[in-house]
C-alpha cells in the first residue's frame, strides 16, 4: 500500500485485506472523530460476521496469557483472529504504557492473526472510546473470531457487555476472598468463567464458589460474610440465568500451558450455537447498535454545545448558580433551549 | 475533534536479557504523555517490525546490550521500509562505538543514544521529529 492514502482508498485496501491499512485506519478511528465517521461508514455493510469475544477480569487473573492460549487454539483449528488490547491512559500524563503483547508473542509472524493495543484515552468501562469502532474494523478486515481484552477491571468496567457477543470472566484463586468475586458487578455480564492459574491452591473453592453463587440464583440479593461482618450484596439488575436455556459453565483453565484452553473454545462455540438458535444473538446485537446510537448523538450533541454556547455565556450561567439566583437544573434547560432555538 | 498521540514501540531484540533500560525509557515516555508499546525480550527483527505494522506506531526504539546492533538495526529498518513504513523514526539506545553509530544513520536509523542520555534528550528528540523538525 502507498502512502499516505486518502481515507476512501485506505478502505478499499482494508477491505481486501491489507494489514497495514487496517492498522492505519484503527489509528484514524482513534484520532479522530470525522475520519471515523467516513470509515464505519464504508465498512459497515461488511460487519456482522465475526465472533466477537470480550475477555475480562481483575488485574493479575491471565487475561492476557488467556487470550494468547486462546488465539493459538482458534489458530490449530484454522480460524483467523483478530484481537483488541486495552490499557489504561495515564490520567496524569495522558500517556499509556501497553504491555499486553509481551504475552502474545508467539503468533508473531501467523498472517491469520492481527494483535493491536489500544489505550483507553478516557473511555470508561474498561475499554476505550474507539474500541467499538476498531472492533468493526477487525471484522470488515475478515477475521473470524475478535477477541478483546479489557483493561485490568474491578466491578463497574462491564462495557464489554455492551460490544461483546460472549463475555469470559477471568478470575484466578488467591485474589482476596471469594465474596469479592460474588458482590461484583463483572459477575453479571459473564457468559462463561475461567478459572485461571487453576494448578493454584484454593482453585477448587473459586470454582465452587463461582458455582454456588449460580446456583443460588445469580447475583441476586444475598447475604455474605464479608471481612467477617454480614452484608448485604445488593440486588442484580438482571437475573444471569434470564436468557432461556444458556447455563453459565464455570470452566477451569491453566493459560500458560494451555491446559483447558480447548474447553474454552468449546464452550465459547457452545455459546455462540446458543447466541443464534435462541435468538440471543438478534436480541443482543439490537442493543448494541442501539448503544452506539446513543453513544454517538450523545457525543454529537455534545460537541454541537460546544460550538454553540459561548464561554461567557456558560460563565454567566455558573455565575447565577453560584449566586444562587439560578439552580443547575434551570440553568441546563436554558442551554438546551438555545441549542434547540 | 483530533486528538493523534504519538505512538512508541520499544523493542529489546537479540538474546540479551537486560530489559531495565528499554523498562525505565518505556515509563518516561508513557509518563511525556506517549502511548508506548512495550514488547519485552529476545525480539527478532521480524517480530518487531510486525509488531510495528499492528500497532501503527510513529516511532521504534530498540534497546541492544549484546553488541549485535550491527546486524539486528539494519534489519529492522530494511523490514520497516518493504512493509510501507518508511516514515517511522527509528531510535537506538545501547552502548554503541561511535564508527558503528554513523554507519547505522547511513543505514536508517533516525538517532542512537548512549549511556547517559537522558530521557528528557529522548523525549525531546521525538517531539521535533514528530513535529516535522
Amino acid at each position: 500500500m502507498p502512502k499516505p492514502v486518502p481515507t476512501e482508498q485506505l478502505i478499499d485496501y482494508l477491505l481486501r485485506g491489507d494489514r497495514l491499512a487496517l492498522a492505519r485506519a484503527i489509528s484514524r478511528v482513534e484520532d479522530d472523530a470525522g475520519a471515523a465517521a467516513r470509515i464505519v461508514k464504508a465498512v459497515f455493510a461488511h460487519t456482522g460476521q465475526a465472533h466477537l469475544i470480550g475477555i475480562t477480569g481483575a488485574p493479575g487473573t491471565g487475561k492476557s496469557t488467556l487470550v494468547s492460549a486462546l488465539v493459538e487454539s482458534y489458530r490449530a483449528n484454522g480460524d483467523t483472529v483478530g484481537v483488541l488490547a486495552v490499557d489504561p491512559t495515564s490520567p496524569f500524563s495522558g500517556g499509556a504504557l501497553l504491555g499486553d503483547r509481551v504475552r502474545m508473542t508467539s503468533h508473531s509472524g501467523d498472517a491469520g492473526v492481527f494483535i493491536r493495543s489500544m489505550a483507553t484515552r478516557w473511555g470508561t468501562g474498561g475499554l476505550a472510546k474507539a474500541s467499538a469502532d476498531a472492533l468493526l474494523l477487525l471484522d470488515a478486515a475478515g477475521f473470524d473470531r475478535v477477541l478483546v481484552e479489557t483493561v485490568g477491571a474491578g466491578q463497574a468496567e462491564i462495557e464489554i457487555a455492551r460490544i461483546a457477543d460472549s463475555v469470559v470472566v477471568v478470575e484466578a484463586p488467591g485474589l482476596g476472598d471469594e465474596v469479592q468475586a460474588i458482590k461484583a458487578g463483572l459477575l453479571e455480564i459473564a457468559d462463561i468463567f475461567a478459572v485461571n492459574k487453576a494448578d493454584r491452591r484454593g482453585a477448587a473453592r473459586t470454582v465452587a464458589a463461582l458455582e454456588m453463587m449460580l446456583e443460588t440464583g445469580g447475583a441476586a440479593a444475598q447475604t455474605v460474610i464479608h471481612h467477617g461482618q454480614r452484608m448485604e450484596t445488593g440486588a442484580a439488575e438482571s437475573d444471569t440465568e434470564a436468557e432461556d436455556g444458556w447455563s453459565i459453565p464455570v470452566l477451569k483453565t491453566i493459560a500458560v500451558s494451555g491446559g483447558g484452553v480447548a474447553q474454552l473454545r468449546d464452550a465459547l462455540d457452545r455459546h455462540r450455537e446458543w447466541l443464534g438458535e435462541s435468538g440471543a444473538r438478534a436480541t443482543r446485537e439490537r442493543m448494541r447498535l442501539d448503544h452506539m446510537l446513543q453513544t454517538l448523538v450523545q457525543a454529537e450533541m455534545l460537541a454541537r454545545m460546544e460550538r454553540t454556547l459561548s464561554p461567557g455565556l456558560r460563565s454567566d450561567l455558573v455565575d447565577l448558580m453560584q449566586r444562587r439566583k439560578t439552580d443547575p437544573y434551570s440553568a441546563a434547560a436554558d442551554v438546551i433551549k438555545k441549542l434547540s432555538g | 475533534m483530533k486528538q493523534s498521540q504519538i505512538r512508541v514501540l520499544i523493542a529489546k531484540p537479540g538474546l540479551d536479557g537486560h530489559d531495565r533500560g528499554a523498562k525505565v525509557i518505556a515509563r518516561a515516555l508513557r509518563d511525556a504523555g506517549f502511548e508506548v508499546i512495550y514488547t519485552g525480550i529476545r525480539q527478532t527483527p521480524q517480530m518487531i517490525a510486525e509488531a510495528a505494522l499492528q500497532e501503527d506506531v510513529d516511532v521504534v526504539g530498540l534497546s541492544i546490550l549484546s553488541g549485535a546492533h550491527m546486524t539486528l538495526c539494519p534489519k529492522v529498518v530494511e523490514l520497516l521500509h518493504a512493509q510501507g513504513q518508511e516514515d517511522v523514526l527509528v531510535l537506538l539506545g545501547g552502548i554503541i562505538p561511535d564508527e558503528d553509530a554513523a554507519q547505522l544513520k547511513a543505514a536508517g536509523v533516525h538517532a542512537v543514544f548512549g549511556p547517559g542520555t537522558t530521557s528528557t534528550e529522548i523525549i525531546a528528540f521525538i517531539r521535533s521529529a514528530m513535529a516535522g523538525g
